[in-house]
C-alpha cells in the first residue's frame, strides 16, 4: 500500500472534517430532536421535511445553495466577509457541507432513541421537583444516549464519505480542501495512479469499519450498564 | 389537605368539569376508566393545563386562568406513583429512591431516607439494579421515591392495578402505613371498590368527566351491593392463628372464627362476601357450617331490592345480604336477634 504525504493530509483533515461537523451538529441534533418528540407545536410536519431535505437532494444541489448562501454575495457570506470570516474553499466549507447532509442522519436516530422514553418517565421526574431543564439533563440525555451514539457514527461515517456537496463549496485544494473521497477522484481521473487509489479506498474502508466496530462495542457496553 | 378545583378541560370528544372542595388525608377518587380520574390527576399535578378555572392546595394557588398562574409542576409539591413503577431505568434503587429527595429544599425536608428506608423494607434492594425488582418491589421504590420528595399531596394514580391480587394486598399495608407514619395526604385514584374501602376515609366518586358524589367507601360499598358481582365485601384483619383439626382459629371481638384459608402469618386480612352468610332466626340444631355467630340487626338498608343487614357481634360488625322477602319472612328489624352462619371456606384470604 502507498500513500503519499498529501494522501496523509488528506485523511488527517478528512477525520478533523467530519470530528467537527459531527461535534457541531450533535447540540443542535439533540435539540431539534428533541422538539419534534416532545414539544407539541404547529408546522411539526414543515420542520420534519425541512430536516429530511438533505436526505433527499442530490449533495451537489445543497452544495450549490450553500454556495449561493455563504458566497461573497450571499447574505451570510457578505455578513461574514465583514467580520473577517473566510469559509468558501476552506476546510471550514467542508464541515459545514458534512455537518448538513449528515444532520438529518444524527436526528432520526436521537430521535427514535428519544421516542422510546415513557412520557410518564418526565412526568415522575417533574412531580419529583425536578424543572424542566433538569429533567433533559438527568432523564432525557442518558436515555437517549443509545441513539445520540448511534446517529453520532452514521454522522461521522457520512461525512467521511461526503463529496458532493463539499467540491462545491471547498473545492478541491490538496492540502487543504483535500478529503479522502476528493483525492480518490483526482487519482482515479489519472490511468497512472490506479494503485494510489485503490490504497486511499482501503484506508476509507478501514476507517469505516473501525467506527462500525467502535459503535458496537460502545452500545454493548451501555447496554450492560445500564441492563436494558 | 383541602384542595379546592373549579377547573374545566376538553380534550376532543371529552370534557371534564369539576367543580369540587376535597378535605381529608385519606381521599379516593372513584370511578371506571375514561371517567376523567386520570385527566384530574394530570390537571392537579401540572401535567396539563385547564382550559379554565382555578386549583388551590392547602390555600395556595396552583393554577388559575384569571390570574395568569400556571405553577410549572415541580414547584406544585405534589409527587405522583403510577400504575407502573416508572422507575428510572438507568438510575440505581438508591438514586431512585433520592431523587426527589436532593431537589428537596433544606426547609421541606422532613421525611429521613433512613426512617422510610426501614418502614418499606428497601434496606437489602438499595444496591441493586431497578430491572432486577419484582413488579411488587418497583412499587415500593416507587412509593418510598414519591414520599422521600417530601411532597405536600402524594397523587397514586391506579397504583396497585398493574399487580395481581397478592402482591396488590401486601403493598396496601404499606401505602397505608407510610400515610400515616409520616403524615402525607394523598389522593388515591381506582376504579376498584376495595381498594377504596383500604386505602380511603372518603371518595369522590367521578363519572363523565363529573364529580358525581361525595361520600364514603362503607356508603358507596353498600349502595353497590346489590349490582356488584361478590355483594358487599367485609374485611376482616386476624391476628394470632391456632391450628386445630387441619382448621385454623381466629379471635374476632369475643367469638372464635374458624377458617379453611388461614395461615400461620401471624396477621392475615380476610374477605367475606355478604352474600356468604346465612342468618337465622333460631339457633339451628346441627350444621355442616363452622361458625355460628350470636348477632343484633344494628342497621338495615336497601340496595336495588336487597336488603343489608348489619350485624353486631361481641362488638364487631358484619353485614349480610339477604332478598326482601326473606327479610319479611324472617320478620328482621333493627335490635332483632339472629345466628349467621358462615362456612369456614367462606373467608377468602387476601394477604
Amino acid at each position: 500500500m502507498m500513500l503519499s504525504p498529501e494522501d496523509l493530509t488528506a485523511i488527517g483533515l478528512s477525520l478533523k472534517v467530519a470530528l467537527t461537523a459531527t461535534a457541531l451538529a450533535l447540540p443542535f441534533g439533540f435539540a431539534v430532536a428533541w422538539l419534534i418528540v416532545f414539544k407539541p407545536m404547529k408546522g411539526k410536519v414543515l420542520l420534519e421535511v425541512l430536516i429530511n431535505l438533505p436526505l433527499t437532494l442530490p449533495p451537489v444541489v445543497i452544495g450549490y445553495f450553500l454556495l449561493l448562501l455563504l458566497g461573497k454575495n450571499g447574505w451570510l457570506g457578505k455578513l461574514l466577509t465583514a467580520s473577517g470570516i473566510e469559509i468558501i474553499f476552506t476546510w471550514k466549507a467542508a464541515v459545514i457541507a458534512s455537518a448538513v447532509v449528515g444532520f438529518p442522519l444524527l436526528v432520526r436516530s436521537i430521535r427514535l432513541g428519544m421516542e422510546s422514553i415513557d412520557q410518564q418517565l418526565i412526568e415522575a421526574s417533574r412531580s419529583l421537583g425536578a424543572s424542566w431543564f433538569d429533567s433533559l439533563v438527568t432523564i432525557v440525555l442518558p436515555l437517549s444516549l443509545r441513539g445520540i451514539m448511534a446517529g453520532s457514527s452514521l454522522m461521522f461515517a457520512r461525512s467521511l464519505g461526503e463529496f458532493g456537496a463539499t467540491i462545491i463549496v471547498a473545492g478541491n485544494i490538496p492540502g487543504i480542501t483535500q478529503t479522502i473521497p476528493l483525492a480518490i477522484y483526482d487519482y482515479a481521473s489519472s490511468p497512472s495512479s490506479s494503485t494510489m487509489a485503490l490504497s486511499l479506498c482501503i484506508v476509507s474502508v478501514v476507517i469505516s469499519v473501525t467506527v462500525l466496530f467502535l459503535h458496537e462495542i460502545l452500545a454493548r457496553q451501555l447496554d450492560r450498564s445500564s441492563g436494558l | 389537605m383541602k384542595l379546592h378545583i373549579e377547573v374545566q378541560k376538553k380534550m376532543g370528544d371529552f370534557s371534564l368539569q369539576v367543580n369540587t372542595d376535597i378535605s381529608g388525608e385519606r381521599v379516593g377518587i372513584f370511578g371506571q376508566s375514561g371517567s376523567g380520574k386520570s385527566t384530574l390527576v394530570h390537571l392537579v399535578s401540572g401535567m396539563l393545563q385547564p382550559d379554565s378555572g382555578e386549583i388551590f392546595l392547602d390555600g395556595d394557588c396552583l393554577f388559575s386562568s384569571t390570574e395568569g398562574i400556571n405553577l410549572s409542576p415541580e414547584k406544585r409539591r405534589i409527587a405522583l406513583v403510577f400504575q407502573h413503577a416508572m422507575l428510572f431505568p438507568h438510575l440505581s434503587v438508591k438514586s431512585n429512591l433520592l431523587y426527589g429527595y436532593k431537589r428537596c429544599s433544606a426547609d421541606n425536608k422532613r421525611i429521613r431516607p433512613e426512617a422510610l428506608i426501614e418502614l418499606l423494607k428497601l434496606q437489602p434492594l438499595l444496591e441493586r439494579r431497578v430491572q432486577h425488582l419484582s413488579g411488587g418491589e418497583k412499587q415500593r421504590v416507587a412509593l418510598g421515591r414519591a414520599v422521600l420528595a417530601n411532597p405536600r399531596l402524594l397523587l397514586m394514580d391506579e397504583p396497585l392495578a398493574a399487580l395481581d391480587d397478592a402482591l396488590r394486598f401486601q403493598i396496601i399495608p404499606y401505602l397505608v402505613s407510610v400515610g400515616e407514619e409520616f403524615r402525607v395526604p394523598y389522593l388515591f385514584i381506582s376504579h376498584s371498590l376495595t381498594e377504596m374501602q383500604l386505602m380511603t376515609e372518603k371518595v369522590l366518586v367521578v363519572q363523565k368527566g363529573r364529580v358525581e358524589e361525595e361520600t364514603t367507601p362503607e356508603q358507596l360499598a353498600r349502595q353497590r351491593m346489590a349490582q356488584s358481582q361478590n355483594g358487599y365485601l367485609n374485611f376482616l384483619r386476624l391476628t394470632d392463628p391456632l391450628l386445630q383439626n387441619g382448621l385454623f382459629t381466629y379471635s374476632w371481638g369475643h367469638n372464635t372464627l374458624f377458617i379453611s384459608d388461614g395461615t400461620e402469618n401471624s396477621e392475615s386480612l380476610f374477605e367475606l362476601s355478604s352474600r356468604e352468610i346465612i342468618l337465622f332466626k333460631k339457633h339451628p340444631e346441627a350444621i355442616s357450617a363452622r361458625n355460628l355467630l350470636n348477632c343484633t340487626v344494628t342497621e338495615m338498608f336497601n340496595s336495588d331490592g336487597r336488603v343489608g343487614i348489619v350485624l353486631s357481634t361481641q362488638g364487631k360488625q358484619l353485614v349480610a345480604e339477604i332478598v326482601r322477602p326473606a327479610a319479611e319472612e324472617l320478620n328482621i328489624s333493627t335490635g332483632s336477634t339472629l345466628f349467621a352462619a358462615i362456612k369456614a371456606s367462606s373467608f377468602r384470604r387476601l394477604g
